[in-house]
C-alpha cells in the first residue's frame, strides 16, 4: 500500500479544498464517508447519513458509535489540517456524553483545540443535527474530547 | 437491587438476532461470541477500511471505541435481565497500545453495578491477548421501560 504523503495531503485540502489524499491516509474516515470543509480557514465535518449507519431502527437512531467515530476522526482530521505534524497523532484517550439520541439524518461536528502543548493537545468535539422539519434549527446529539500525542511539531 | 432471574433463552435470542436489530454492526461484520448475566463478548474481523494510520499500520481509535460501545450497552441489557430500551450516557476510553493492521478486535464488557436507573458498565479490547489490552472503558447508560411497558 503507497502511502500519500502528509504535506502534500495536507496542502491540497489547506489550499484546494482536495481532502482525497488526507482520506486515503486515514482509511476509517473514509469508510464511515466522513465530509470536510473549511470554513473561514476551520475545518467543519459531515457525515451523510446511509441505512448502515443506524443503530436502533425501532426509533430510528444512528449507533453511538457511528457518532463517537465521527466524532474521533473529526478531532484527528483537525488536528491533521490544522498543526504541521508530520506523522499522524495517535489518540490518548477519548470520552463522549450523549445528551441526544442521534436522529437518522446527517451528523455535522466542529472542534476547538482548548489546549496544545509541545506533546499533547486537547480537542473538544461538538457534534449536532438539523433539527427534523424545523430547518436552520440544530440540536446538539454529543460532546466530546480528546487527548493526543504529538510527535515533531515542524517550525513554523 | 437484583435483576430478575433470566432465562437462558433471552441471552440466546440477544446473541442471534443481535446482527439484525443493529444494522451497524452487522455492516462491520460484528460477531457475539458470549452473553450471559456476567457480560457480553464479541469480536470483529480485521478490514483494511479499519486503518487510522496507513504509514503506521494502526487501527483508527474510533473503530475500537464503536465495538467497546456496542459489547457495552450489550452487557448492559444483559446485566438487566430483560429487553428494554437503554440510552448511553456517557463513554470513556483509554487507548492503552496501537491496535495493530491484520489482527481483529475483541471486546468483553461487564455491567458492574445496575440501579433501577443506571447501567454501568467497564469493557476491555484487544487483539491477541486478552492480557494485553489496546483499550480499557467506562461506561454508563440510562435504564429505560421494558418495550411494551406503561
Amino acid at each position: 500500500m503507497s502511502v500519500p504523503d502528509l504535506a502534500g495531503a495536507r496542502r491540497a485540502a489547506r489550499e484546494h479544498g482536495d481532502f482525497s489524499l488526507l482520506r486515503e491516509r486515514v482509511p476509517y474516515a473514509a469508510f464511515l464517508d466522513v465530509q470536510v470543509r473549511l470554513e473561514g480557514g476551520v475545518p467543519r465535518f459531515r457525515l451523510p447519513f446511509r441505512d448502515t449507519l443506524i443503530g436502533n431502527p425501532a426509533l430510528p437512531a444512528l449507533h453511538g458509535g457511528v457518532v463517537a467515530g465521527f466524532m474521533e476522526n473529526a478531532a484527528l482530521l483537525h488536528l491533521l489540517l490544522l498543526l504541521d505534524e508530520r506523522k499522524v497523532p495517535k489518540a490518548i484517550d477519548f470520552s463522549i456524553d450523549y445528551l441526544r439520541s442521534a436522529n437518522a439524518v446527517d451528523l455535522h461536528a466542529a472542534c476547538e483545540v482548548a489546549r496544545q502543548g509541545r506533546r499533547v493537545a486537547q480537542v473538544q468535539i461538538r457534534c449536532w443535527q438539523d433539527e427534523l422539519g424545523h430547518p436552520g434549527r440544530t440540536r446538539e446529539v454529543a460532546l466530546g474530547r480528546a487527548h493526543f500525542l504529538l510527535g515533531a511539531v515542524t517550525a513554523p | 437491587m437484583s435483576a430478575p432471574m433470566a432465562q437462558k433463552g433471552f441471552f440466546e435470542v440477544l446473541r442471534v438476532n443481535f446482527a439484525q436489530a443493529i444494522p451497524h454492526a452487522k455492516e462491520c461484520g460484528m460477531v457475539i461470541d458470549a452473553i450471559d448475566a456476567s457480560g457480553a463478548r464479541a469480536s470483529m474481523p480485521y478490514r483494511d477500511a479499519w486503518l487510522g494510520d496507513t504509514e503506521r499500520g494502526v487501527y483508527h481509535t474510533g473503530v475500537i471505541t464503536t465495538l467497546v460501545d456496542t459489547v457495552s450497552g450489550l452487557a448492559a441489557v444483559a446485566g438487566a435481565g430483560r429487553f428494554e430500551t437503554i440510552a448511553t450516557l456517557d463513554l470513556r476510553m483509554d487507548f492503552l497500545r496501537p491496535a495493530r493492521q491484520g489482527a481483529g478486535l475483541r471486546v468483553q464488557a461487564s455491567c458492574y453495578r445496575l440501579t433501577p436507573s443506571i447501567a454501568f458498565v467497564r469493557a476491555s479490547a484487544w487483539q491477541d491477548d486478552e492480557q494485553q489490552p489496546v483499550a480499557v472503558s467506562q461506561s454508563t447508560f440510562m435504564r429505560g421501560p421494558a418495550p411494551g411497558a406503561k
